[in-house]
């Protein structure tokens, strides 16, 4: 498979780690794991880390952006950490950017979330 | 480098095929020694044409058939996408950033407003029915040139 999806639970947040391609192929499996997980669990935030992510399209918008809004409307958070810079121009062309927090480094992500809740 | 240089590609219209396309025309462009920047670029266009082909042209269908071409003029790559399946009905609407005819999809409706910023040049021609096909150019400029 072209994209690994690295699940851990950090306290209250649901630590995503995407490793490969997110394109349309692979965007279901990341959108089925997430919300499993979130279903299962008793995570609240999201943190979304995307240093190992090598390619992204519009269809990885899309999951990102449902993903924001599944978590929102329980009352948590997503937060995006270590995006590429071709991964991270295409957040800003969607305005993305501008809605979600990005931090360089999952630490600094958590220690954002960790302020918050 | 000089004359006419090209290469097409016809594939079935099944997911697995966009990393296939993509890697494919970053493949065969690469003679020209684009920067990892444009590369990327050229990889989010070809994937979000192929997508678009395999979701909306044929609506999910894995029967249908994707045509890409690709050809290097000088430094000048004109990138063809080619489906035959159900065409847009509204381009202009179509291009509107944000705008998705399948929001039940989880669609960011950024595909062509990619497109048209990634590429110097960008084109729809479509019809109900008929199919579609992006005709869109981009100027190279060589990582060779930058540093001489």
């Amino acid at each position: 498979m072209s994209l690994q999806v690295e699940l851990e639970q950090h306290r209250n947040t649901l630590i995503v780690r995407l490793r490969g391609e997110l394109d349309h192929h692979t965007a279901d499996i990341v959108r089925f794991k997430i919300e499993d997980a979130l279903l299962r669990g008793r995570c609240h935030h999201v943190v979304l880390n995307l240093q190992e992510l090598s390619f992204m399209d519009s269809s990885g918008l899309g999951v990102v952006l449902g993903r924001y809004k599944s978590v929102s409307s329980r009352g948590g958070k997503l937060v995006v950490c270590g995006a590429q810079p071709a991964v991270k121009r295409l957040f800003e062309l969607s305005g993305l950017l501008k809605i979600l927090p990005f931090h360089d480094t999952e630490r600094a992500a958590l220690a954002g979330l960790e302020v918050v809740s | 480098m000089s004359g006419r240089d090209f290469m097409k590609l016809a594939f079935s219209s099944r997911s697995e095929n966009e990393s296939f396309a993509r890697v494919a025309v970053a493949a065969f462009v690469s003679r020209l020694d684009p920067t990892l920047e444009q590369l990327q670029d050229l990889k989010t266009v070809v994937s979000e044409a192929v997508t678009n082909a395999i979701i909306h042209g044929y609506e999910g269908r894995e029967d249908g058939i994707i045509e890409v071409e690709v050809e290097i003029e000088g430094d000048t790559v004109s990138l063809t996408v080619t489906d035959q399946g159900k065409g847009i009905e509204d381009i202009e609407l179509a291009r509107q950033p944000l705008y998705t005819s399948r929001p039940e999809l989880e669609r960011s409706g950024m595909g062509f407003t990619i497109m048209e910023n990634f590429m110097d040049e960008f084109e729809i021609d479509s019809a109900p029915g008929a199919g579609t096909r992006l005709r869109m150019k981009k100027r190279i400029e060589s990582k060779k040139a930058l540093y001489n």
